[in-house]
């Protein structure tokens, strides 16, 4: 950390970017970005989901280009038309999915593309020797011989930073690099990136963490709603400030309920198993209820069982165990019945497996209420009663929107989520899921999005709450359930819990531990 | 269009947005006239094209195609235009169906000239009244066709088989199954040689003309099957699923929408409507199936006719009358020593330059309205801060 920090006293720009704005269909996605990095540093951007971090990293790497502002690297003004431009003048990108090919060794990875040739022939001697040179110097410890499909997935990302110094970057973008990571992975992870910033590299990292983000970075830059709002050095703040820079308030209030949890279990989950072939269950063994007027929230890190536990609730994947709604086991019935017996459903992924995005507005309210009375005229739909019940939803739920005649597409993701928790919601249903309601939404988006959900459970909705957003989670939960390794680990009272505590149970922790 | 939109200062967000709705049923009729300028265009293009064709080898296009229009706008060869259109609305609307929740039914082919087998027997051994009779005979081949069907569906549905690969295998299955049947059990024993058919259908058995030999009742059954299909897919229940299950398969089945049951039901159905692409000959023109004699080809036709009219019933409509007035001139196109396949070319190069010419159009749209949604709320934001 002292001696980044002396790296940061003597050096000049990396990068600056200044009056960056980038536009999509529907949202402005960035403007007014001024940002100046420091070289030999490690610049940490950090803002919530949907802030606009990844639109402008994929600015600076050139897989988009601004609409207006510029882009200076060394000092030097770029207009980088694709990614090898970007490439060109020293950025590497890591991105947060990996790209290896399994079946070949690390070696072949990393010179994939750029392979240095003997004549027609690849040169693996020189290869081998220039990428052993390389992993030494970033303190690297992988066997670069073995099969790629054999490493585990702190190796990989090692792997892809490997790859992104082999083709000379010396400015190297990072996103959300520690997501996918345990806690030991993160701290190898770091160490290596110091070191590399200590040869005099520049690393610029993009995170919602804020907890890392404050112990690793030399300087941070906070991006609200799509502009950058301030730079500040890691020493002279604390967690709750810059958690209040990237919401822009204060944070929501844990709690204003003036209703009480009843006694009545609407949601009933017993012994539930979600087995996979050859591996261990997905979910395994899972029992919990949901009473009326309560929000019962899940924490893990994703791909520990959450999906596949919501999924199965909803009855659209095969297991074994017990569910009822409101006393009646829908064990055996299917995904329609379920709904039809008071269940609702904020999917992961909105366009995977919720919206039609080529399809109207008031198509995309009417999925899976088709079947609503007041919407049919027979065995027809009634689209004139179809698209007034979509106006409505359009109206309670402030969906921006010039008409429910625009295809979903055309809005914007904050939106989108917010016709889709309108429509789950006006079907007045009994159990609600909400997994990641808030995902990718703007903070106006949010905000009405848990007004919404604390106004329906106030009314007696019972909520299982499915978030990666630890504030969220602790701030609507009336109980917290960590789930790992397919497993409900932990039962939190929110009033008790802090992130840190959740964070050391989601990584399969003990409290003694921790 | 929303500049035009006047919203009044101070107004809150809402009514702004309640006023600018008004303009939006415009905008889908201008959509729908995108979408038939871009297909005429496409016409138009495929001719162009086919007049080089033509120049390159050595003919007059313009004579070419002044002896199609001048043959083919005689009153005759408009009769005979409908007449060769029916059984492709048929087989498009067939297509369509499935096309509209992602199945590919490439089946038509041996849905339906098994359908012909199947209802031409079973007709000709019941006696009912006429209407009945043929009314029969029309049901035997929907059911027929949705059984044959069905081995796809089947196959999709428990062992997850790809409609395309068991539908084009089932075609071939469907040609020996024919011949195997007709040869050993259905085969009428009087006739011989080429001229081998079922036993002839009786009177009461037989579809009425409307105008005589020249177009029989079948185009009509032909345009109330379009309409049920405009109906069942677009206006019903049922259809806003199957559409859904098209549009987003995980938003659908997440929705409750049962994918098993959308792809059986829409497979037997598409195959219902392909068991009738032969009635025209079967119940009108020969009376019988025959494997000589039963019209070919028709399933793989009806391919081309619902992409060129982009499986919408009028568009369906359309290009099955513009195939059936190409169709009608090349026996005067011979005549002329311009080569009959000229026709086919036209038709070919048709579809080709409908497909890309949409595809540009409808990725232009998508991105109009995109951003005309966009500059629709900025403005109205820009109202409404001000």
């Amino acid at each position: 950390m002292t001696d980044g920090k002396q790296h940061s006293l003597s050096s000049d720009l990396a990068v600056e970017l200044t009056g960056i704005e980038k536009r999509f269909p529907g949202v402005i996605a960035n403007y007014d970005i001024d940002l100046k990095v420091r070289r030999g540093t490690i610049h940490a951007i950090v803002g919530e989901n949907g802030a606009g971090k990844s639109t402008l990293m994929k600015t600076l790497y050139g897989m988009h280009q601004p609409d207006a502002g510029t882009i200076q690297v060394n000092g030097q003004l770029q207009h980088f038309r694709s990614p090898s431009d970007a490439i060109a003048s020293g950025i590497g990108m890591v991105h947060q999915h990996f790209m290896l090919a399994d079946n070949l060794t690390v070696l072949e990875n990393i010179i994939l593309g750029a392979e240095p040739a003997k004549g027609v022939r690849i040169d693996f001697a020189a290869a081998h020797q220039r990428v052993n040179d390389i992993a030494k110097a970033a303190g690297t410890t992988v066997d670069i011989d073995m099969p790629a499909s054999e490493l585990g997935v702190g190796q990989r990302q090692r792997v892809e930073i490997l790859k992104v110094l082999y083709r000379g970057a010396n400015i190297l973008i990072l996103d959300e690099p520690t997501a996918v990571l345990v806690p030991q992975e993160v701290d190898e992870l770091f160490a290596n990136l110091r070191q590399l910033v200590n040869d005099g590299a520049t690393v610029i990292f993009i995170s919602h963490k804020l907890d890392e983000v404050l112990a690793v970075s030399d300087e941070i830059t906070v991006i609200r709603q799509g502009t950058t709002v301030t730079t500040v050095l890691p020493h002279e703040i604390n967690r709750k400030q810059l958690a209040e820079l990237m919401v822009g308030s204060e944070l929501p209030s844990p709690d204003g309920r003036d209703s009480e949890i009843s006694t009545e279990v609407r949601l009933q989950v017993s012994g539930l198993t979600v087995s996979a072939p050859g591996q261990r269950d997905l979910v395994h063994d899972a029992t919990f209820g949901v009473h009326a007027g309560e929000i019962v929230g899940i924490a893990g890190v994703e791909g520990n069982g959450q999906f596949e536990l919501c999924t199965a609730i909803m009855g659209l994947l095969p297991c074994t165990g017990r569910v009822e709604i409101g006393g009646h086991d829908v064990s055996k019935a299917n995904t329609h019945h379920r709904r039809n017996a008071g269940l609702a459903y904020i999917p992961f992924d909105r366009h995977r497996e919720g919206l039609m995005l080529d399809a109207p507005l008031w198509e995309n309210s009417l999925l899976g209420r088709e079947h609503t009375p007041s919407l049919n005229r027979g065995p027809l739909i009634n689209g004139a009663a179809a698209r007034a019940d979509c106006r409505e939803i359009i109206d309670r739920f402030d969906v921006l929107t010039p008409s429910e005649t625009v295809p979903a597409f055309a809005l914007s993701g904050g939106n989108q989520q917010k016709l889709l928790v309108g429509r789950e919601l006006s079907s007045e249903p009994s159990v609600l899921i909400a997994a990641h309601p808030t995902r990718g939404v703007d903070i106006g988006a949010q905000a009405a999005i848990w007004n919404e959900i604390r106004s329906a459970r106030d009314q007696g909705l019972a909520v299982l709450l499915i978030s990666a957003d630890l504030e969220e989670l602790i701030g609507l939960s009336d109980t917290i359930l960590v789930m790992f390794d397919g497993l409900i680990t932990a039962t939190l009272d929110p009033a008790s819990a802090t992130p840190e505590l959740l964070g050391t149970y989601m990584t399969g922790g003990t409290v003694e531990a921790a | 269009m929303s500049n035009e939109q006047q919203i009044p200062l101070g107004k809150d967000v809402g009514t702004g947005l309640k006023k600018i709705s008004t303009s939006s049923t415009a905008s889908g009729l201008q959509t729908g006239l995108f979408t038939l300028a871009s297909s005429l265009a496409a016409v138009v293009i495929a001719l162009a094209i086919c007049a080089v064709l033509l120049a390159v080898t050595g003919k007059n296009p313009w004579q070419a195609y002044s002896t199609i229009i001048e043959t083919g706008t005689e009153g005759d060869k408009l009769l005979e235009m409908m007449k060769r259109a029916t059984p492709l609305i048929f087989s498009a609307t067939a297509v369509a169906v499935g096309f509209k929740m992602n199945l590919f039914n490439i089946g038509v082919e041996g849905q339906y000239l098994f359908a012909a087998l199947i209802a031409a027997t079973v007709g000709s051994r019941v006696s009912l009244p006429a209407p009945l009779h043929v009314l029969f005979i029309l049901i035997v081949a929907v059911v027929a066709g949705a059984a044959w069907a069905s081995i796809a569906a089947m196959l999709k549905v428990g062992r997850g088989v790809h409609e395309v690969i068991s539908t084009i295998m089932l075609n071939y299955v469907a040609l020996s199954v024919i011949q195997w049947l007709f040869e050993n059990f259905f085969r009428d024993k009087g006739a011989e040689g080429l001229n081998v058919k079922t036993k002839l259908l009786p009177a009461s058995g037989r579809m009425p003309d409307i105008v005589d030999d020249r177009l029989g009742g079948m185009f009509f059954v032909a345009l109330f099957v379009v309409f049920l299909y405009w109906v069942l897919v677009f206006k019903s229940r049922f259809g806003f699923r199957l559409r859904s299950s098209g549009l987003n398969p995980g938003a659908a089945r997440t929705s409750g929408i049962g994918a098993n049951k959308m792809i059986f039901i829409s497979l037997l159905v598409s195959g219902g409507i392909a068991g009738l692409v032969a009635m025209q000959s079967v119940l009108g023109e020969i009376y019988a199936y025959g494997p000589n004699a039963t019209p070919t080809q028709l399933g793989f036709l009806g391919i081309a006719v619902a992409l060129l009219g982009r499986h919408h019933p009028i568009g369906i409509v359309v290009s099955a009358l513009l195939f059936g007035f190409l169709d009608s001139t090349s026996a005067q196109l011979q005549l002329a020593e311009i080569p009959s396949s000229i026709v086919k070319l036209i038709q070919a190069i048709t579809v080709l330059t409908v497909v890309i010419i949409n595809e540009a159009t409808i990725r232009w749209l998508n991105k109009r309205t995109a951003e005309r949604t966009a500059a629709t709320l900025i403005h109205r934001a820009e109202v409404a801060a001000s």
